[in-house]
């Protein structure tokens, strides 16, 4: 058992960015994920790692040092949030097509129109198309966790990958964490010696080309089997991590979905208010469950299937806005990969928690009150609906 | 290692690099840009007095030098802007048509 | 050791034929003279934001780089190279890279003067050892001759055209190499493409080795944007220089030096003359627009010697 310490979500991410030392960060300050290079600064300037801090002046040159280091051969990292995440829109699309393994902590917090330091998830929903991966933590145990895997999974499929927190939720938060002792970290993420790098002694190595039509498809063909097997790199790095430390990871969580009829499909914090909203319905008898989605980028298809396929109602729950006008993104990913799926539930979104706008247990027995509904029923109603907003 | 010269518009996306790098320095050199000329350098070496200053002007890196001489215009990617024809002072270069 | 061309000739090219620039294009001599200036033995990470020169000297599979060579997006070459450089450090600190590299950086007007300001503003003022080449065409090329920041005066380009009621260009030419240098870098130089290279070398190698963020500005005509015959390059760079369009000075830790005091300073038509892009300040009832060219020049001149040792 590891040494169990007390820990903000930010502080925990700092920490496993200290004891894996990577070799450059560069970070741009914004709120909330501002404490993580604070932190990680700290630990350079008192000579606790090896890493270079690279205190650039945007986000958009935080993306760009980190692809500059990565294609190097360093390990390159960097930490943001909402409009930051946004600025570096079009680096990120680079980072991931040009193949480096850069690992980005993502505080998640709601895009600005109006401006709000709250979270949700808009920024890294806004940029799920860039081709990086994605893994989404629930508190401050699992962000702290999925950081140490996030290297060894996106040096082995030579994508960039970005671990999510909840803003101010998870990351200001202190909880007692366990940590994983520094040598085993060590060892866990092994050393980097990328194939090919621009300093490579005797090698030559061009990145960045101008792609003509004939060639760009067959580049993202490439980058689109990647990241479909990212799949079993996930779950691989996993099982390594299990037997390191005892504690599972999957594409998803599968809470109280034994024999569930009604069940909530939600990404990061809110999973824990609704596992708490699941054990109060179960205890009346009702046959509630949740399935928390952690790896968002890949598409946990085949696990998403196998969990719903028994219930007769899901609520899919969306923390963005995708403006369809007919569901979130969330929604509009679960509801693709049921279609095929004989005799599939009912399903309906419920767009909430935005702007930081609270999820409370009530949240969840009202939406599985709308379930019940319609599993008695048959009649899913409204299919794209808001939750937590004042209405007249 | 994939090579460049066997990449080509034809090639699977199997065949191509991964993030669409290059392990080969001066690849550019399987392009051979001489094609576009209209104008060609006739170069005089009776007349060149092997000064260099055409040399370092040709933007395409065409006029080859070995052993301190300037040697024939390469005219595999020679383009014909005659810029080495204006700048020598000796009229060694004089751009005119090209029997192909 | 004194500079010649004939010795500096011997290096093995390191910018390679069959890119596709088009015939005469002044940003393929620059690049290949700034190149020479490595030392040989050095190696070098070529960097490069978007631009004529990228898209022409890296177009997949072919690149016309003996180096390694890094392109990720057009505003960021500065911030690209500033992660690679730092990657150097750490690397070379660990042991892992053995080797002596030297970090350049190319960018047209547009991904420096514009763009670009803002990552090579934080490149120069973290201080990065790395030299930032921008070969100035003076106008968005890559694009099809949009004006810029560095476009001057009167100029016609395809965003500030010449019209019944527009002259071209409506603001003077920025002074990037002015705003580097407040950035108080070691070294920051403006040079261009004149008779043996002995300008452009020694402020390229100047640039290239001294230790910290440098700064070289090359004035690198465009036959297509600046409508001029694709043979007459040198002799464009000359009047640019003859004139004092283009002074070429360098400034030496926070000192300015003059590189060059034209004996006899020719009048500014004589640069203007030679090129499309200014031929409507040669019509009846422009001659004003030539007067206030000429007055320009003058007045940053005269405030450029001003400033020099």
């Amino acid at each position: 058992m590891g040494r169990m310490d007390r820990m903000s979500g930010n502080e925990a991410v700092a920490y496993a960015m200290k004891q894996i030392n990577p070799d450059v960060m560069g970070a741009f300050p914004i709120t909330p994920s501002t404490e993580i290079p604070q932190y990680f600064a700290k630990y350079i300037a008192d000579g606790e790692v090896d890493t270079e801090f690279v205190p650039v002046e945007s986000e958009h040159s935080a993306m760009s040092t980190c692809i500059g280091a990565s294609a190097a051969g360093a390990r390159a990292i960097t930490a943001t949030s909402s409009a930051g995440l946004a600025f570096m829109w079009e680096m990120l699309y680079v980072a991931a097509s040009s193949r480096l393994p850069i690992v980005m902590a993502v505080v998640n917090r709601a895009l600005t129109g109006p401006i709000n330091i709250n979270n949700d998830h808009s920024d890294s929903m806004g940029c799920r198309d860039t081709g990086w991966i994605q893994i989404y933590a629930e508190n401050n145990q699992e962000v702290y966790d999925n950081y140490i895997q996030a290297m060894p999974i996106a040096e082995a499929c030579r994508l960039p990958i970005m671990i999510c927190q909840d803003g101010f939720i998870t990351s200001h938060a202190v909880e007692n964490i366990e940590l994983v002792a520094t040598d085993k970290v060590r060892t866990f993420v092994g050393k980097y010696e990328p194939e090919h790098s621009l300093l490579k002694e005797g090698e030559r190595l061009a990145v960045g080309p101008y792609g003509v039509s004939p060639y760009y498809m067959e580049i993202k063909k490439a980058q689109a089997e990647a990241m479909k097997s990212a799949r079993d790199h996930i779950l691989e790095v996993a099982d390594q991590f299990h037997d390191m430390t005892g504690r599972k990871y999957g594409m998803i969580e599968r809470y109280r979905m034994n024999h569930a009829e009604l069940a909530v499909v939600v990404i990061g914090s809110s999973a824990g208010t609704g596992k708490a909203a699941v054990d109060k319905l179960r205890d009346m008898g009702i046959a509630a469950g949740l399935v928390k989605v952690r790896v968002f980028r890949p598409f946990p298809k085949e696990e998403l299937i196998r969990q719903l396929r028994g219930t007769y109602a899901v609520a899919v729950m969306d923390k963005c806005e995708g403006f369809s006008g007919q569901g979130g993104p969330l929604f509009a990913e679960t509801r693709s990969a049921m279609y095929d799926v004989p005799g599939r539930p009912q399903m309906i979104n419920f767009v909430y928690g935005l702007g930081g706008r609270d999820v409370t247990v009530d949240t969840f027995i009202e939406i599985f009150t709308e379930l019940q509904k319609i599993a008695e029923t048959g009649e899913p109603g409204e299919i794209y609906r808001h939750i937590g907003v004042r209405e007249e | 290692m994939v090579k460049a010269k066997d990449i080509n518009e034809q090639s699977p996306w199997q065949a191509l690099t991964p993030g669409a790098e290059i392990y080969e320095p001066a690849t550019s050199k399987l392009v051979k840009t001489g094609e576009w000329r209209v104008l060609t350098p006739f170069f005089d070496n009776t007349k060149c007095k092997q000064c260099m200053l055409c040399v370092p002007f040709c933007p395409d890196a065409s006029i080859p030098v070995e052993d301190g001489k300037r040697g024939e215009t390469d005219l595999d990617y020679c383009k014909g802007c005659g810029i080495c024809a204006k700048v020598c002072p000796f009229g060694a270069i004089t751009m005119g048509k090209e029997e192909r | 050791m004194a500079y010649s061309l004939k010795e500096e000739l011997n290096k093995k090219y390191r910018f390679t034929p069959g890119h596709r620039l088009c015939a005469g294009c002044g940003a393929g001599a620059a690049v290949q003279g700034v190149l020479r200036a490595l030392d040989e033995g050095d190696r070098a990470v070529v960097g490069n934001a978007t631009s004529c020169l990228e898209v022409s000297t890296f177009i997949y599979p072919n690149t016309s780089y003996e180096d390694s060579y890094i392109h990720s997006a057009f505003e960021n070459a500065a911030a690209t190279m500033g992660g690679v450089e730092t990657a150097y450090n750490v690397l070379k600190k660990k042991g892992k890279v053995n080797e002596n590299f030297k970090f350049i950086v190319f960018g047209g007007d547009g991904g420096t003067y514009d763009i670009g300001l803002q990552s090579l503003s934080g490149a120069m003022e973290r201080g990065h050892d790395l030299v930032y080449v921008c070969y100035d065409n003076e106008a968005y090329m890559n694009t099809g001759i949009q004006r810029s920041s560095a476009t001057p005066r009167f100029a016609d380009a395809t965003t500030s055209p010449v019209g019944s009621e527009s002259y071209g260009k409506r603001q003077n030419k920025k002074d990037l190499t002015e705003i580097i240098a407040a950035h108080n870098v070691p070294y920051a130089a403006q040079t261009t493409m004149l008779g043996d290279f002995r300008d452009l070398h020694e402020k390229a190698h100047k640039a290239i080795y001294t230790e910290g963020p440098c700064f070289l500005n090359v004035l690198s005509p465009c036959p297509r944007g600046w409508q001029y015959n694709m043979e007459d390059m040198a002799e464009i760079c000359k009047l640019a220089v003859e004139t004092c369009a283009w002074p070429l000075y360098e400034i030496v830790d926070g000192e300015w030096h003059l590189s060059y005091e034209p004996a006899e300073k020719l009048p500014i038509e004589r640069f203007l003359e030679k090129q499309g892009r200014f031929k409507h300040m040669f019509k009846k009832d422009n001659e004003w627009m030539i007067e206030e060219a000429q007055k320009y020049v003058d007045s940053k001149w005269e405030k450029l010697k001003s400033k020099c040792k």
